[in-house]
């Protein structure tokens, strides 16, 4: 029982990342309509960016969010500006196809700096490991998956808020409405990527604490997206959540029953199953809150 | 105009003096193995490869409008079935493409029934995902498949002359298989059917077109026709795993191949596979460290200033003398 109890908090610890991960993949896909294939290379780079900061300047990787978020609001702010709006309309083909080369180019892009080397965080935590009832709570993974769920909470508020987020839902719900609403469609698309990618980013800096990092892990990080966003029903933050925090605990209980090397398996014949079965997935609507 | 109309529009069958010019390259490459070397050897087999893979996936991508991601999980599919039985010796070896082809056909009806209801994105995501179901249940299949230590292939006896001709010629016979079923397909009923779905599918199942056997029809082409091309490839490389059998780059570039040569057309995606693969060779031989990169550069290229193809501006030079 202990062993079970273990599981599933190691499950949640995981979700909550995997919430952060998803957040921004789901909120690009949700408004722009766009399966953003550059997603896990811009985690990649946000788990480079905390390492960098953290080796030379000695910056802790729990703080390099502060900075991580805003350089890649921008890139991705741009990114959005320059290059995706211009194929926005077109079919999914076509959108999924260019954010594959820009994948291509960021990636190769980081090998060729960073080398595929793995790297690791290596300080000392300043958090000790707690045990409750006879489960081990890691520490420095509670703290990891707070930040992440604050992180959401903040664009959860946002999103209610400013007059920004509401434009966002407003784009969401009915692009042509929006725009005789007076929104500037085009800037909205931008800020909505920007923020996608300061999340990918930030999920970045977070899982740098705990994993190693490779340019190789970007695929990896695609597919756990993929996989959320299906599970969880698009479009929502409760959408996301639920199939981050899902998709934590089925994977630690299923590396419980049927051994690590099936994880990935499981996933994604979840992934399958849910979108033949229930393609809204588990409390999906239509409308980013 | 009624969209009816549109689809019979010559676009779409290619003109005699093109079938002309297709056949006299044809020829050409039938007798090119006489003069060619061994690396330009592997390189036209490899070109005739992918023009298997770009013309497979124009039934589905192309023909029917559904966006699949998912050619390798067949192309895998089709490696691993010729793989395992030609090392167990149940079938000889100039039967095996057929075998693959077969296999991954019944694959892609089972497969296909239930994700041709999906549309546009989700079909895409599932798509994508059943590639990565085969890939990790070949690579933890540790019995059948040999999980992540692959399969050795056993040497097979050259079927024309030599082991680099036998492969080429396999390679050739299948291409002009795969384009003789799309040449067929794009000017029958079928055909028609399938451009009825890509433009708009309610009313294609309205005008009584059976939407569901189309897709499945399509799908199923798109899949044998890499099966077949995957158990031709274990045999040439002589060794699979399921990382390069089922390598996401090939889901990608049959796609990116069709979008550089025209999607839906008849000719495209092998005039996209041809430019790809040179422009790779170039690419690949002077910047070793980041190909991947510049191939990427070339996608972005494609999809921002060439997004009808290069065979379209062909096309309006032609039309405009």
């Amino acid at each position: 029982m202990t062993l079970f109890f273990q599981n599933l908090v190691n499950g949640l610890l995981l979700g909550g990342l995997y919430v952060c991960i998803a957040i921004g993949f789901s909120l690009i896909w949700g408004v722009l309509n766009i399966i953003n294939l550059l997603h896990g290379s811009i985690i990649v780079l946000g788990s480079y960016i905390a390492f960098y900061a953290f080796t030379y300047l000695g910056i802790s990787p729990f703080l390099a969010p502060v900075f991580v978020i805003p350089i890649m609001f921008w890139f991705g702010y741009f990114l959005q500006l320059g290059v995706l709006n211009r194929v926005v309309d077109q079919p999914v083909l076509i959108t999924m196809t260019l954010t594959f080369g820009l994948d291509l180019i960021l990636n190769n892009a980081m090998l060729y700096a960073f080398t595929a080397d793995f790297r690791r965080i290596v300080f000392k935590v300043p958090f000790d490991n707690i045990e409750v009832l006879g489960v081990i709570v890691p520490m420095d993974r509670v703290f990891a998956m707070g930040l992440a769920l604050l992180l959401t909470l903040v664009f959860y508020l946002l999103l209610h808020m400013s007059r920004t987020g509401r434009a966002i839902v407003a784009v969401r719900n009915d692009r042509d409405a929006a725009v005789l609403m007076g929104v500037n469609v085009k800037n909205i698309y931008a800020v909505t990527f920007g923020i996608g990618a300061a999340f990918a980013a930030a999920a970045g800096c977070l899982l740098a604490i705990i994993f190693p990092i490779s340019p190789a892990a970007s695929v990896v990080y695609v597919g756990k997206a993929f996989v959320i966003c299906v599970l969880g029903g698009l479009g929502s933050i409760g959408g996301a959540m639920i199939g981050g925090l899902a998709l934590g605990v089925i994977e630690s209980m299923g590396v419980m029953v049927a051994g690590p090397e099936h994880s990935v398996l499981i996933a994604f014949l979840l992934l399958l199953i849910i979108l033949v079965v229930k393609p809204t997935g588990l409390v999906g609507k239509r409308g980013y809150e | 105009m009624l969209p009816i109309l549109s689809l019979r529009s010559s676009n779409h069958v290619p003109s005699s003096r093109a079938l002309a010019v297709f056949g006299l390259i044809a020829v050409i490459v039938m007798m090119l193995p006489a003069v060619l070397d061994n690396y330009y050897m592997r390189l036209m087999t490899t070109v005739m490869m992918y023009c298997v893979l770009a013309w497979s996936w124009n039934f589905i991508g192309g023909f029917v409008g559904y966006p699949s991601f998912g050619i390798a999980a067949f192309f895998g599919l089709g490696a691993y079935a010729g793989a395992i039985l030609l090392s167990a010796k149940y079938i000889p070896f100039w039967l095996s493409p057929a075998v693959g082809a077969a296999v991954c056909f019944i694959a892609a009806v089972l497969v296909g029934l239930p994700i041709l209801r999906l549309r546009g994105h989700y079909f895409a995501v599932a798509s994508f995902g059943i590639a990565e179901v085969f890939r990790e249940v070949a690579m933890s299949w540790t019995d059948l498949t040999g999980g992540g230590m692959g399969i050795n292939l056993p040497p097979q006896k050259p079927l024309f002359g030599t082991d680099a001709m036998t492969f080429y010629y396999m390679m050739f016979i299948l291409s002009a298989v795969t384009f003789l079923a799309t040449y067929l397909v794009a000017r029958s009923r079928l055909g028609i059917a399938f451009r009825c779905i890509r433009q708009n599918e309610a009313a294609a199942n309205m005008i009584g077109i059976d939407t569901t056997r189309s897709k499945i029809i399509a799908f199923a082409f798109a899949s044998a026709f890499p099966g077949a091309a995957g158990a031709i490839y274990a045999s040439w490389v002589g060794y699979i795993d399921a990382t390069d059998a089922f390598d996401i780059l090939i889901s990608i570039k049959a796609p990116v191949m069709a979008l550089l040569g025209g999607v839906g057309t008849v000719f495209g995606p092998a005039v996209g596979a041809v430019v790809y693969l040179v422009f790779e060779e170039l690419v690949t031989r002077n910047f070793l460290q980041f190909h991947a990169g510049l191939l990427g550069i070339i996608i972005v290229v494609i999809i921002l200033f060439l997004p009808t193809g290069v065979l379209s501006l062909v096309r309006q030079k032609t039309e405009r003398t």
